[in-house]
């Protein structure tokens, strides 16, 4: 009889060991990515040192690698693309909880997330051609001509360059943005609601002092993971960017990001110190990524308990 | 006095109706712009891509410049065998640490292990493509269909963990205390009770991560690279259909970004129809 309940034991401890196991691995797995990519990228930050991430000049024939223009080109499309995205996907988000109800919130919240499952290389291919020329020939031409004088504007209409790739990146960020804002929006309780209602508030009102003022720090949690995945977007980006190490105020000209940069020049690498280089930027993609992501899961989670049980 | 704070409250009633109608509209309008460029991609898409789509599109090998016809048919294949592959690696991890984390996770374990799926799912898929890279393409000294596969295994695992926990969760919990009250051993309650009926829910998710990588294409870049033939060795390139369309579209040829957008298309098609049916399928049984 013991014996028998031991067998038991043995089944059961195995299934669990080897659950236990996976589950760990997952974490193993973020420390080997630390590991590897440090590895790898060695070579070049202990030559060049921490400055490798603000030197001005990117030139594998020469053996000079500094990243600067690649983390500008990042920062400034995910900062264009935020600024588009955060108040359109608040909009829709708005609209699928608090505003249209039954079929168009069903279909409104079924195309947004049909969005976000278009794959990136097909944004690309539609950016490149399609929005790559009508801002070439319709939108940037009608800016310089009026607006010319401002430094963001100046400069040729090419099409592709920072303009292209923040409005592609914010298309690709809104569902993003959106679900979590619409989570968040779900999750204040519904008196909030009816008592601003019942004190004679329009609809709007409503919406701006019981929704949009307790999901201050919640929408802030939103719009961190959009510009996390806006940083590491890499086809569409590197489609429609132009592809050049430059670093200039025109929304017009063209440059580099840190992922279309690895994308374009890691299957040619020319030398082992073009590949350090490469993962090391890929390593500072990896350090960021975690760093928006634990901040903004952080935020949206607290934002969530605060809530729950009052609902 | 009386009369103009009645006027006031008026005027300022006024007031508040505009803001109210043109703040709502402004939500109505920016949810328009929202989904505007969903549209487009459709439009484009079908247009331009709908008219190279042939048989020989899905039969035939590429063509050289210059020369018509040609299709995709060793990118398709490519596809097809880089995901059943990274579904071999994804499928089982992610399903075994989503068990794990409802099954026995407690408090801060759960939490943590919870958190680490995040983080791993928040990697930029590039990211994941130096990842593999540095410890397959790297030692192995070649681009290989191995390398790719793995790649996309990886974006698989946090996917599939998250979807079958989110389905173990709504199991009750009187379902696992009734097997476990009736002797049956714990592994054989989860893995016949609990597995059993959360099947149809869990494989959702594994359909819909299949959807999510099959349009992966920076990961593959410096992992399974391409080819322009027929490959079927796990230890050489292998061409994919994300891939191929990327290298098509940014080419100066016209018939090669003809043949990008009837990719683009093959694939959304794809993707969609995976969408809309795991959706509409899945979700009423619900």
């Amino acid at each position: 009889m013991a014996k028998k309940r031991k067998d038991l034991h043995i089944g059961d401890k195995a299934f669990y060991w080897i659950l236990k196991v996976m589950a760990f691995g997952i974490i193993l797995l973020l420390l080997a990515f630390f590991v590897l990519l440090f590895k790898m990228s060695w070579p070049v930050l202990s030559k060049v040192g921490p400055s490798f991430f603000w030197f001005n000049d990117w030139n594998p024939v020469t053996e000079e690698y500094g990243a600067l223009p690649f983390i500008f080109g990042t920062i400034a499309t995910s900062l264009i693309a935020l600024f588009l995205a955060v108040p359109i996907s608040l909009g829709a988000a708005l609209l699928i909880t608090e505003i249209a109800d039954g079929g168009v919130r069903k279909i409104l919240g079924f195309l947004v997330e049909m969005l976000a499952a278009i794959p990136s290389v097909v944004y690309g291919l539609w950016g490149l051609f399609v929005v790559v020329p009508f801002l070439r020939e319709t939108v940037q031409p009608f800016l310089s001509k009026y607006f010319g004088v401002l430094p963001i504007f100046e400069g040729a209409p090419l099409g592709v360059g920072l303009m292209a790739s923040g409005i592609v990146l914010a298309i690709m960020i809104t569902p993003t943005i959106a679900t979590i804002s619409r989570e968040i929006f779900l999750t204040i309780p519904k008196v909030y609601k009816e008592g601003a209602l019942a004190l004679g508030a329009t609809r709007w009102e409503m919406i701006r002092l019981s929704i949009l003022k307790s999901s201050v720090s919640g929408i802030l949690g939103a719009s961190i993971l959009g510009l996390g995945r806006a940083l590491g977007e890499t086809m569409a980006v590197a489609m429609v960017i132009g592809n050049r190490a430059e670093i200039s105020a025109s929304l017009f000209s063209p440059a580099q990001s840190m992922a279309s940069l690895i994308a374009n020049e890691y299957a040619e690498a020319s030398g082992d110190m073009h590949l350090a280089s490469l993962t090391a930027i890929g390593f500072g993609l990896l350090i960021v990524s975690f760093f928006m992501n634990s901040t903004a899961r952080i935020i949206v989670w607290r934002v969530e308990r605060k809530y729950k049980g009052t609902r | 006095m009386r009369e103009k704070l009645k006027s006031v409250l008026s005027v300022n009633d006024f007031r508040r109706k505009v803001i109210n109608v043109t703040m709502i509209s402004l939500i109505v309008i920016s949810s328009l712009i929202a989904i505007f460029p969903l549209m487009s991609v459709f439009v484009f898409v079908f247009q331009k891509g709908f008219s190279t789509l042939s048989l020989n599109f899905f039969t035939s090998l590429p063509a050289p410049v210059g020369e018509m016809g040609g299709g995709m048919a060793q990118s398709l294949l490519g596809s097809a065998m880089l995901i059943g592959l990274a579904s071999l690696i994804g499928v089982p991890w992610g399903i075994a640490s989503g068990i794990y984390i409802t099954e026995y996770g407690h408090g801060k374990s759960a939490w943590f292990l919870r958190f680490s799926n995040d983080l791993l799912m928040g990697i930029p898929s590039i990211v994941v493509g130096l990842f593999t890279y540095s410890f397959i393409v790297a030692p192995m000294k070649g681009f290989s269909l191995l390398a790719g596969s793995i790649a996309l295994g990886i974006i698989m695992i946090p996917i599939v963990s998250r979807s079958t926990e989110e389905i173990l969760k709504t199991v009750p919990q009187h379902i696992r205390e009734a097997g476990l009250a009736l002797g049956i051993s714990r592994y054989r309650v989860i893995l016949n009770i609990i597995l059993r009926g959360s099947w149809g829910g869990i494989l959702t998710g594994v359909i819909l991560s299949v959807a999510r990588i099959s349009g992966e294409t920076a990961p593959l870049l410096f992992t399974s690279f391409n080819n322009q033939y027929w490959s079927g060795s796990l230890t050489q390139p292998i061409s994919s259909l994300p891939v191929q369309i990327y290298t098509y579209a940014i080419s100066p040829f016209e018939d090669w970004q003809k043949q990008a957008w009837a990719g683009a298309l093959v694939l959304i098609l794809f993707i969609f129809t995976i969408n809309v049916t795991v959706r509409f399928i899945f979700r009423k049984n619900k």
